[in-house]
Order: C-alpha cells, then sequence, then structure tokens
C-alpha cells in the first residue's frame, strides 16, 4: 500500500485549508454597529445628565457608571454574552466589556467561596487590562515628563 | 483468550457481550437529532445540584445507575469499573462513583476514555479477570467551559473550527458472550501530535491520531473500510472528519460513505449554533450508548468500528504553547460473536 509521510508543515496546510475562517464581513460590521450604538447610548446619556444640570466632567463620570451598571445588570440576567456572540469586539471594546470581564467570573467563581473563588478569581480577565493600562499610563507619565509634553 | 495480532491489535476470541448501556444528557442534546435515543433527559443543566461539578458528578451516577437496571444488575454484580472524565484530577467520575462501592479504575483519556473503558472492560472479560466489568465518562458544557474557557456570562465569541462540549454521560456494561453487540477487537492508540497549538481546533488536533490507529488496525486484521457498516468517530467534528478522510486517503484508505463522527450527530450544526460540532468525553458516550449500540443489537447496523478521539493538553500546557497531543483508541463492535468481516 502507498504510504506517505505527512510533515507537521504540510499538516498545518491541510489544517489551514480544512478550517473555515471567521466571516470578517459579517462580524466587523457587526461589531462597529453594536460597538457605535452603545457610544451613542453613552452620548445620549451625557446630553441628558448635562440637561439635568451636572458639569461636563461629572456627567462623563455618571455616564461610565450607569454604562457599567447595564452591563453588570445584563451579565446577571444572562444576555450580555448573548448579544457579544453577535457583536464581537462591538460589547469587548467599551467600557461595558470591561464590566462583564468583571462580573462574569464573579457569577462563575461564587461557588468556589467568597475568598478563594469570587475573590481571587474577579480579575483573571480584566486583571490583565488593569495591569498594562497603568504600566502603559506610568510610561505613558514618564516619556511626557521627560520631554517635556506638558 | 485474547489474541495480539499484528503490534497494535487484540483479538477477542471469546467476543465479550455489552450486556447494558445507558446515555444521560441534558436540554440542548435533546433538541439535537437523536434526541429520541437517550435514556435519561434532565432539561435542568444543573441536574438539580449547586454547582456544575456536582451536576457533570449526578449525569454520571445516573448513567451508571440506569445501565445496571436495565441490565437487571446491582452495582455488587460489577467487578470493575473504568470511568474518567475532563475535569481535574477527574472528580466527575470519583464523586459520580463514590457511592456504588464498584472496584474503581480512574482514567484520563480526555475525549477518548469511552473507548478506552469500553476495550479495557473487554480485555478484563475476554481475560476472564472479571465476569463483568463496566466504562463510563460523562462531561458537562459548564463545567467544562469554566476549567478549560472562560466563565458562563463573559460576552466572548468563538471561532467557528470550536466545538461545543456535550453535557451527557455514557455507562456500557460488558460480560461474557451472550446476545449482540459483540466486542471483536481493540486497537489502542498511540500519542500522535502534528503541532496544533489551537485550543479551538481540536478536530484537528485529534484527527492524526484517528488516521494512526485506523491504519494500523486495518494493516493488524488485513480488513478495509469496505468491511464494516460504519466508521464512528468520537469527536473530530466538522475539521477533524475532513482531516481524517484526506489522512487516511493517503495511506490509501477511503471512508467515504462508511464514516460519521459522534460530535456531528448529535447536534444540528446548522440550527444549534455548536462551531465545528459537538465535543467532551460525554459526546461519543451519549451517542455510543445511545443510538449506536441499540443499532447494533437490533442488528442495523453488523459491523461497527468505534475509535474515540482525545486531546491530551491542560489550559496550562496549551499558555506554555505546547502543542496539543491527541489520541485514538478503537473498539470493534460486531452484531455477530464471530466471522463477519
Amino acid at each position: 500500500m502507498a504510504q506517505k509521510k505527512i510533515t507537521q508543515q504540510a499538516y498545518q496546510e491541510m489544517t489551514k485549508q480544512a478550517s473555515p475562517p471567521t466571516r470578517s464581513y459579517l462580524t466587523i460590521p457587526t461589531a462597529f454597529a453594536v460597538g457605535g450604538l452603545i457610544c451613542v447610548l453613552g452620548q445620549a446619556l451625557l446630553g441628558i445628565y448635562q440637561s439635568m444640570g451636572l458639569e461636563k466632567d461629572a456627567a462623563g463620570t455618571a455616564v461610565s457608571v450607569t454604562l457599567v451598571f447595564l452591563s453588570a445588570l445584563f451579565t446577571g440576567l444572562k444576555l450580555y454574552d448573548k448579544l457579544a456572540k453577535y457583536a464581537g469586539a462591538g460589547t469587548l471594546v467599551p467600557i461595558t466589556g470591561f464590566a462583564n470581564a468583571m462580573v462574569s467570573p464573579a457569577l462563575e467563581f461564587k461557588s468556589e467561596g467568597l475568598v478563594l473563588g469570587l475573590g481571587a478569581k474577579l480579575f483573571t480577565i480584566a486583571g490583565p487590562v488593569i495591569v498594562y493600562g497603568v504600566s502603559a499610563a506610568a510610561l505613558y507619565g514618564v516619556i511626557a515628563y521627560l520631554f517635556g509634553l506638558y | 483468550m485474547p489474541a495480539r495480532i499484528g503490534k497494535y491489535t487484540t483479538r477477542l476470541d471469546r467476543s465479550p457481550s455489552v450486556v447494558s448501556f445507558a446515555s444521560v444528557v441534558s436540554k440542548k442534546e435533546s433538541e439535537g437529532p437523536l434526541g429520541a435515543c437517550f435514556d435519561v433527559v434532565n432539561q435542568d443543566t444543573a441536574f438539580g445540584e449547586k454547582t456544575w461539578e456536582k451536576a457533570e458528578s449526578r449525569m454520571q451516577e445516573t448513567a451508571v445507575q440506569k445501565a445496571l437496571e436495565k441490565g437487571g444488575l446491582s452495582a455488587g454484580d460489577i467487578d470493575y469499573i473504568f470511568a474518567g472524565d475532563l475535569l481535574n484530577q477527574c472528580i466527575s467520575s470519583t464523586y459520580g462513583i463514590r457511592a456504588t462501592g464498584i472496584p474503581f479504575f480512574g482514567l484520563f483519556g480526555a475525549c477518548s476514555t469511552m473507548a478506552e473503558g469500553l476495550a479495557l472492560s473487554g480485555l478484563f472479560v475476554e481475560g476472564k479477570l472479571a465476569e463483568r466489568a463496566m466504562a463510563a465518562t460523562s462531561s458537562h458544557f459548564c463545567s467544562a467551559e469554566r476549567q478549560f474557557r472562560f466563565p458562563l456570562e463573559y460576552g466572548g465569541q468563538r471561532t467557528p473550527t470550536s466545538q461545543w462540549t456535550v453535557t451527557g454521560a455514557g455507562a456500557a456494561i460488558v460480560g461474557e458472550k451472550g446476545q449482540p453487540p459483540y466486542l471483536r477487537h481493540v486497537c489502542i492508540g498511540t500519542i500522535e501530535d502534528m503541532g496544533v497549538t489551537d485550543m479551538n481546533n481540536m478536530g484537528a488536533a485529534m484527527a492524526p491520531a484517528a488516521a494512526a490507529t485506523f491504519s494500523r488496525f486495518f494493516e493488524d486484521t488485513h480488513t478495509s473500510p469496505e468491511n464494516y457498516d460504519l466508521i464512528l468517530t468520537g469527536d473530530l467534528g466538522k475539521v477533524g472528519s475532513e482531516l481524517l478522510g484526506k489522512l487516511l486517503r493517503e495511506k490509501g484508505y477511503n471512508l467515504e460513505g462508511r464514516h460519521n463522527d459522534c460530535g456531528l450527530m448529535i447536534y444540528d450544526l446548522e440550527h444549534q449554533d455548536v462551531g465545528a460540532g459537538g465535543s467532551g468525553c460525554g459526546c461519543s458516550a451519549s451517542v455510543l450508548c445511545s443510538a449506536i449500540l441499540t443499532r447494533i443489537r437490533e442488528g442495523a447496523l453488523r459491523e461497527v468500528l468505534f475509535a474515540a478521539t482525545g486531546a491530551l493538553m491542560s489550559p496550562t500546557s496549551v499558555q506554555q504553547g505546547e502543542s496539543i497531543p491527541g489520541i485514538a483508541h478503537l473498539v470493534h463492535i460486531s452484531s455477530q460473536p464471530e466471522g463477519g468481516c
């Protein structure tokens, strides 16, 4: 019987051909639309808070708080992940995605207790974002100071 | 006595029977094409338990009890049980089987566990080490997600090649030759690694192992795919199945029209949003211990090669950039105690 030994490289090529690619022509516009709508919601909230007499900065903070609350609420209601399945980065990138990344492990790991479960696992997804976000901010601060950008 | 034929295959000359078998699944699986075939369907994915791990243990326990009940047996009639699952330290099996008092071999073969357990049960009965031996395994979508991927409510997307862990369990009791299905051959797989590192493409990682086991079995037994009605893999899914076909064609074997995959059978891929198909120990276990063994018993299927495939990685090894080794164990199950193919 004719036998050919398939190399790892050849197999990777076969795998690539057999694996359906992500349908970017669908996922990217959906992400853009949903992410955009979340931002529109934020903008609308900003207007509402400002019209209620808040200063722009305070209104901005109130918008963040509201969006974080809504995201946490919808995560708890088991709806956020259903939207995210279609929206992808559209729900991941805005502040709502961050809230979801905190609330979902809190829900998931409470079965291991409040300390080692919920407490320890709360930052499993969001932790790296905070670590590298803060690090990047500090680095930028140093650069800004050294080069007298301010 | 079991007879070694070729380098990898063992023939079971006394043709042990699968005397009883049972399957347990949950809601999503019951809505799939095989929905009517399962013994126990629990619409509550938590199976009345507080944690997903407990739910999975309960499911495996239920499968074991149901198999005993269907066979008119009690736990005391079983000499050994071979069981395992996907969770760390195989806790679904240990907690699920804890109360039975059956001497227990814990197995880790990832999703190949059903074939591994069935092969060992067959060998033990064939070698007269046991009058009856049992194989059981389970997987649960929610317990697997939290161990291998993300929290359930995390808003992430899956790649098209990713597979959906079946919430299901299966148990099969092997005993002396009696009625069909009969276990005729076993072929234990080797660990094959073709360098796939994508944890969301398990089918591709496991296909080379399945191809290796099948081609060795065909060589050892001097048979070819045409000798079998059904060549069934565990959870290669769409991508892995296509790759298996290609790999075996390279070796001169054509599976066309004979191959199916439990991961493709259990869900409706068009409408159930499961990516490339089902996966998990419970995938091959619940499909084998329902539709397949029933059809062999009734004679609707005569010669079946059942090869469950496993991806032998851990979240740690994947994070460290290791490739994913695969394994496939094969059991030849027949409606006749001898002859046939």
